[in-house]
């Protein structure tokens, strides 16, 4: 599925100050909920909210440089390229993100150009 | 012995203290054969570390801790050792000394190391029952006699001993007052700004000061009851303690008419003048006009000397550079050289931080620093005393220099500062460890050449951080550079995690010591290699500084796991549980009603009633909570915290309110219980139980703190768990009221939460310390408990406040309950 989101454009879900650093809010989408991390550096990730492991939601878990680790059984997720630290096996999907002018923009299946 | 081999030189120390034994065993490590050695000693002790004294007096030491040369060390080196007796004659044509019980021993070589007696000055009263110094053991048994028997104490004298002893007796719980000659504290080794700093922050640990106070007389008759001034002001005291200066002990040199002038006077050899069999070292010394109060220049003098007796006739002692440290715990202060500019030529460089408690003063002289002046943070005092003790030229930093090493040569385009950086850039001649004269190159060699992993080995072998512990730090990051990830700090004790080498007790002491306020703060300073922690140590730390500072750290929400951060369960299916408070296991008809409305209203989809006497509610969505919540608080209800590592439940059984065997009205106790300890944070979650009699319907015997009633009051135990590993509880005490039952639980758990390791519940630590340490801090020491007590209730001042109504009512940022929607 990676890669496959298709999207005509991005939506805007909210500003970089809803989310806090070291946090991450979810978003309601078509495909499900998507959790959009704040780093403490004020990089923006988006991936889907379910932990490769039993479906935990990653959104909920303690964020820690470009990782956050799972609150169910703590796997550590890494935020960038979506997949779970050794020696946990796994992968979870990543979603387009930016930052425009402090609004976050989530490029989304079938969101309105 | 072989009567065939040449007779040993015989060699008779006089004087069983720091600085003969150490002029002893340098020969023992040069010339092991050479003397048949005889050692007087005043004490009835073996040789012990008299700079540790201030540390038992604080608490932080036993008596046993600080012996440096046991009896079997002495029989191990074939040493003869008389203790608890004086030499009182020599006869130098001769050649023997005669003790006070009359035991004649003959030498080729006398050494005289009979250390310093305390300053009394001509104090009428002093000497009277209540009234001590501050040199030796016997002193130090005084003082904590009279700190446990009685509560005033004056110490007289505000230099270095002065305030260590106010400390120490501050620690043991006596109200203390110190009456110092001076305007400012310390002044021979601060300047006024450093000793004023070091006046407030002691005077907010409840040390009152007396400064420009001149003793006039000690009041009492069959023991001191006071000190009156010469300015009239008078101050009650049960204790007091002259700590006003020491003076070489010399009676016995004069005797035997050696040269004496303020010491004994002694070569660069460290010969007698009047006699070169006879020797001399350490604080009875005058060597080339200069008398001396401090260890580390007797340790060179220690080296020199045993060369000397060795034969090696070079050896020549020159005074090193001094600096002073003091040993408070949580109060830094170094000073070395200078204190202020002698004229117009030598220049101060000073920074202060007023809100950090930060204070540094260089003085410099052609471009070289002559003298260091520095109080709150004084991590960077070895690197500036290294500077001067090597006259190096530090014109290129001048601008920066007073910022500290770090930033100084930062400018100076060195690599980014890392903790262990600064040790790693010393040379091999740097000296480490002042007190014993250490140096880096020999530490390296040390650990390289023996093997060793630990600081304690380190420290046996080299001595080095074995006297006043200063210098642990920078040896502590010669063992990391040696071993990398291979050293663990406290032996023992495991690092908290991947992201440092530190285990919890050690961070948990930096966190105080240094007065650490933040988790990157903590982070950066003790070196953790990640620079933002991971889901282990960030929980922990959050923790550890809650616990240090309430009502003053800000909590970190996002270094707190999940339950804590939401204040619900979170299950299986990312959904949350919620479980209100019933106070001690009872609720009413309102509260049933309130629930049965919230289960039918969110569709709760499962109802049950948890092994903590309280009502489950199951599969609650995350946008819902801070409606279920503001539902419950109407009906009075408030979060049961059953999702906290803090106060869980207080179970109860019916007690004597119903049950035809119950001793006492065990839910009431349960409910006060709950009503004090609620809300409390601990390394690990805490469930209480009270039973109302032994059948313990409550289960109370596996609790952390369980109460059982009986007849004539209530059992207390503790450190009972029921979980994967059951462990019944350990008995404390019994006590008679509810007053008691009070103040018992909330100062165990105020130990616990001081003391114990994040995620460690009370059972394991019970287990790890033993119910013996618990014993003596909670039952035994009754205003030590009170303390506790009293610590506990004020953080909860800060720690009851409903998260559910705080979120409820929009008091805390109700967003992570609720999901963004994209817009079209
Ligand atoms: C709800 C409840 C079971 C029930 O339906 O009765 C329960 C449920 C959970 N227990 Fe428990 N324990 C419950 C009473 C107990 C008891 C009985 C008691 O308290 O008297 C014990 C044994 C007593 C003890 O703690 O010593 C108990 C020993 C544990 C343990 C093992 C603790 C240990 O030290 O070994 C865990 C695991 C842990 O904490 O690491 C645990 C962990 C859990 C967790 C938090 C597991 C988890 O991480 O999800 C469960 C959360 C449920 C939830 O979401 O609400 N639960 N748990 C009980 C809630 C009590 C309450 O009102 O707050
Ligand atoms: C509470 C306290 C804290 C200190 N803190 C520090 C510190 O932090 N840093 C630091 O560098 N220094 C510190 N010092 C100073 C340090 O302890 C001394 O400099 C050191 O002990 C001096 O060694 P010494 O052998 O000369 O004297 P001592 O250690 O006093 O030894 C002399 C011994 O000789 C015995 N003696 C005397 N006369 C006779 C006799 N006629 N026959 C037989 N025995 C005799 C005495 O009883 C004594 O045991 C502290 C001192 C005290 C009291
Ligand atoms: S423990 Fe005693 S008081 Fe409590 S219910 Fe059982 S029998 Fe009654
Ligand atoms: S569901 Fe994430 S670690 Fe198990």
């Amino acid at each position: 599925m990676d890669g496959m989101v298709l999207t005509s454009g991005w939506a805007e879900i909210g500003r970089l100050t809803d989310i806090p650093r070291q946090g991450a809010r979810v978003v309601a989408s078509s495909i499900g909920d998507i959790a959009v991390f704040r780093a403490l550096d004020d990089t923006v990730f988006a991936i889907e909210d379910r932990c490769p492991h039993k479906g935990g939601p990653l959104s909920q878990g303690i964020v820690h440089g470009h990782a956050v680790t799972c609150p169910l059984h703590n796997w550590v997720i890494d935020l960038q390229s979506g997949e779970a630290a050794a020696p946990d096996v796994g992968c979870v999907k990543r979603i387009p993100v930016k930052v425009e002018d402090g609004r976050v923009l989530l490029s989304l299946p079938g969101a309105a150009a | 012995m072989n009567m065939m081999s040449p007779r040993r030189q015989r060699l008779v120390v006089i004087g069983n203290g720091m600085a003969g034994m150490r002029t002893v065993e340098e020969l023992l490590k040069r010339a092991p054969q050479r003397y048949e050695i005889t050692v007087f000693g005043a004490e009835p002790h073996p040789n012990y570390d008299r700079i540790a004294l201030s540390s038992v007096l604080a608490g932080e030491k036993t008596l046993e801790q600080i012996v440096i040369n046991s009896r079997d060390w002495y029989a191990a080196n074939g040493i003869r050792l008389i203790t608890g007796d004086p030499v009182v004659a020599v006869d130098r044509p001769g050649r023997t000394v005669t003790s006070a019980s009359g035991i004649t021993a003959g030498y080729d070589r006398l050494l005289i190391a009979t250390g310093s007696k305390p300053l009394a000055p001509p104090i009428p009263g002093l000497g009277l029952p209540g009234t001590c110094a501050f040199r030796d053991i016997h002193d130090v048994e005084l003082m904590l006699e009279a700190a446990r028997t009685h509560r005033r104490a004056v110490v007289i004298g505000g230099g270095l001993l002065g305030l260590e002893a106010a400390w120490g007796l501050k620690r043991r719980g006596m109200s203390v007052a110190l009456v110092h000659l001076m305007p400012t504290l310390m002044e021979r080794q601060l300047d006024t700004h450093a000793g004023t700093l070091l006046q407030r922050d002691l005077d907010k640990r409840g040390i009152a000061f007396f400064t420009n106070g001149q003793t006039e007389e000690i009041t009492g008759t069959d023991r001191a009851t006071g000190v009156r001034l010469a300015d009239g002001r008078e101050i009650e005291a049960d204790l007091v303690v002259v700590a006003i200066g020491i003076r070489p002990n010399i009676d016995l040199a004069r005797a035997m008419n050696l040269e004496v002038n303020r010491g004994i006077v002694v070569d660069d050899g460290l010969r007698t003048t009047e006699d070169p069999n006879i020797f001399a070292v350490g604080e009875c010394i005058e060597h080339r006009g200069q008398i001396f109060g401090l260890v580390a220049p007797i340790w060179e003098q220690a080296k020199v000397c045993a060369a000397q007796l060795a034969g090696e006739e070079e050896a020549a002692y020159v005074t090193p550079a001094l600096s002073t440290r003091l040993k408070i715990t949580g109060i830094d202060v170094f000073s070395a050289g200078s204190l202020n500019a002698a004229d117009e030529a030598d220049e101060e460089i000073t920074f202060a931080d007023a809100a950090r408690g930060v204070y540094r003063k260089l003085v410099l002289r052609e471009q070289k620093i002559v003298g260091a002046v520095m109080y709150g943070d004084v991590a960077d005092g070895g690197w500036y005393f290294q500077m001067l003790r090597e006259g190096a030229d530090v014109s290129a930093m001048r601008d920066t220099i007073i910022l500290g090493r770090a930033v100084a040569t930062a400018a100076l385009g060195s690599a980014a500062p890392d903790p262990h950086a600064a040790v790693a850039a010393l040379p091999d001649s740097a000296e480490i460890c002042g007190c014993n004269g250490v140096c880096k190159g020999a530490i390296g060699k040390a650990i390289a050449e023996k093997g060793l992993t630990t600081l304690d080995a380190v420290r046996a072998h080299t001595k080095a951080s074995a006297s006043c512990g200063s210098c642990t730090p920078q040896v502590e990051s010669l063992l990391a550079l040696a071993l990398g990830d291979g050293f663990r700090k406290a032996a023992g004790e495991k690092p908290m995690c991947r992201c440092t080498t530190h285990g919890h007790d050690v961070v948990r002491k930096a966190i105080l010591e240094e007065r650490i306020k933040s988790i990157p703060e903590a982070m950066a300073r003790l070196g953790w290699t990640n620079p933002e922690g991971c889901a282990s140590c960030r929980p922990a730390l959050n923790y550890y500084l809650l616990c240090a500072w309430p009502g003053e750290y800000v909590d970190d929400a996002q270094s707190r796991f999940v339950n804590e951060r939401m204040h619900a369960n979170i299950q299986k299916d990312g959904t949350y549980s919620v479980v209100p408070r019933m106070w001690g296991g009872l609720t009413s008809a309102k509260e049933l009603r309130a629930i049965a409305d919230v289960a039918e209203k969110y569709q709760v989809r499962e109802v049950k009633v948890t092994g903590g006497q309280r009502i489950d509610l199951f599969g609650i969505r995350r946008e819902d909570l801070p409606a279920v919540w503001r539902d419950l608080n109407a009906a009075g209800m408030v979060s049961g915290h059953a999702y906290a590592k803090g106060l869980r439940t207080v179970k109860t059984c019916v007690g004597s309110t119903w049950c035809r065997f119950g001793t006492q009205d065990s839910t009431t106790m349960g409910v006060k219980l709950e009503k004090m300890t609620w809300g409390s944070w601990h390394p690990h979650k805490v469930k209480l139980a009270v039973s109302g009699c032994p059948r313990n319907c409550a289960e109370a015997t596996i609790k952390d703190f369980g109460v059982v009633a009986v007849d004539s009051g209530w059992e207390l135990s503790v450190g009972g768990n029921g979980g994967i590993h059951v462990r019944a509880t350990d008995r404390l005490c019994k006590v008679e009221t509810e007053a008691e039952v009070l103040e018992y639980c909330g100062a165990f758990l105020q130990l616990y939460r001081e003391e114990a390791r994040y995620l460690e519940r009370t059972a394991p630590w019970v287990k790890r310390v033993g119910i013996d340490y618990v014993k003596k801090r909670i039952v035994g020491d009754a205003e030590g408990r009170k303390a506790l007590h009293a610590k506990f209730l004020y953080s909860q001042q800060f720690a009851q406040v409903d998260p559910w109504a705080e979120r409820a009512a929009g008091g805390a940022p109700a967003e992570p309950f609720k999901t963004l929607v994209p817009a079209e």
